[in-house]
């Protein structure tokens, strides 16, 4: 199978647009807004979840036809859960300050129900390649959303737009001391909870918008 | 701080203060998926705090002796360096899938009732993430047995009250007149954030 042909594409490329797993699947939404309070905590756990979702699709494609059925759940439980702990050993390892930051909520990616869901839905019914391009594509729909979210809480929420480094964090750009004496001010209710639910609701509406989906409820 | 008052702080920070969906942002997909009805989040907020009280004292067994670093000493004194620390996230989402499904097994056999109406939600408790995240919690904050219980309590009555809120605010809003693309989850999402606004008022309090 040629790997860019059509078909390999919309893999990749329905998931980031119009078939999005947090904005209309409404999948793995508890991670993405813990770790939506600064860019680079969103920059890393897109990473970590890059990295668990193709392993985990590629994994469980190879070994499905030897899944029984009825125990497939245990299964695919706890080849998630090794990975995530690989990842979150790697990052005691080499970005201590940030596995602090982040604390539970690697973990959870275990629970992240993007990754069950693509198991389940994709993993066990495709061949590895296919299987990689669906992880690759849904997971870098999930770090779109997450990372817009944080973009906009960080810049108005703390005024500050961080990249990750290898410590705490390399500040890219702040707003300048003279808008503050200007009369500017950050909306300090974005970095609190209450923020998070509201700009990914907004985000929400705006790609629907776009994507031209509707529900009834 | 000893006595009562203290597992009292605990269990008012767990369900108000630090509630786990409206300030930890946890369990948030069945939360959404299930709030369309009111009946099914009573039935999946009762289930979660049934599953939370019982998975965290025993992760914190498994934790205190067998996981944690120097928890082997009971065996012998030579595993006092041994810290398996690095299973924790398998251990414990193996306790919690198999106690999900012992507790389905066992209402199926005493309670017919209560069986009927939370066994579809069993199942899908097990990847809700507020149950690992309690047990995460309960090792990042060091709580004894004790505290433990009554954290898993409070976190499974905080997951209850805010789910059986949102439940009857989108059943008050049915008839609303909602942008089209705006209906369903991203309303739930506005409305959420409203909802966890309001628990903010509690974070004055001080226990």
């Amino acid at each position: 199978m040629e790997l860019f042909n059509s078909e390999s594409k919309k893999i990749i490329s329905d998931p980031i647009n119009v078939n999005n797993p947090i904005s209309l699947q409404v999948l793995g939404i508890c991670s993405a807004l813990a770790v939506t309070i600064r860019l680079d905590q969103a920059i890393i756990m897109t990473l970590a979840v890059v990295f668990v979702l193709c392993s985990s699709n590629v994994i469980l494609s190879l070994i499905r036809n030897y899944i029984p059925t009825r125990v497939r759940i245990v299964i695919m439980l706890s080849v998630i859960a090794s990975l995530v702990s690989v990842v979150d050993e790697l990052l005691k390892a080499y970005l201590y300050d940030m596995s602090k930051q982040l604390s539970v909520f690697v973990g959870l990616i275990i629970t992240n129900c993007i990754i069950m869901g693509r198991a389940e839905a994709f993993a066990l019914k495709h061949g590895p390649s296919k299987a990689f391009l669906d992880g690759l594509g849904n997971s870098m729909g999930y770090g779109l959303i997450i990372i817009v979210v944080s973009f906009f809480r960080e810049l108005f929420g703390a005024g500050t737009i961080t990249l990750p480094d290898g410590g705490a964090g390399y500040v890219l750009w702040r707003i300048p001391d003279s808008w503050y004496a200007a009369g500017y001010e950050n909306i300090g209710l974005l970095v609190l909870s209450p923020g998070a639910f509201i700009i990914l609701g907004l985000v929400i509406w705006i790609q629907r918008e776009f994507a031209g989906v509707e529900e009834d409820a | 701080m000893t006595g009562i008052e203290h597992y009292l702080s605990i269990f008012t920070k767990a369900v108000f203060i630090e509630n786990i969906v409206l300030a930890y942002f946890l369990g948030l997909c069945s939360f959404l998926a299930i709030s369309k009805k009111i009946d099914a989040s009573v039935g999946i907020g009762l289930a979660v705090i049934v599953v939370l009280t019982i998975t965290a004292p025993i992760n914190w067994f498994l934790w205190e002796f067998l996981l944690d670093k120097g928890a082997l000493t009971w065996i012998s004194q030579d595993f006092k360096d041994t810290d398996l620390g690095f299973l924790k996230l398998i251990v414990f989402i193996s306790v919690i899938a198999a106690m999900v499904q012992l507790v389905e097994m066992f209402m199926e056999r005493f309670s017919q009732s209560l069986y009927n109406s939370l066994g579809i939600f069993l199942p899908l408790i097990a990847v809700n993430c507020s149950i690992l995240g309690g047990s995460l919690f309960m090792v990042e904050r060091e709580y004894t047995i004790s505290e433990t219980v009554v954290y898993g309590f409070g976190s499974g009555v905080g997951f209850f009250l805010a789910i059986v809120a949102l439940a009857s605010i989108r059943y008050r809003i049915r008839y609303s007149n909602i942008p089209p693309r705006l209906r369903g989850v991203g309303m739930a999402m506005l409305l959420t954030g409203l909802l966890s606004m309001a628990f903010m008022a509690f974070s004055g309090i001080d226990l």
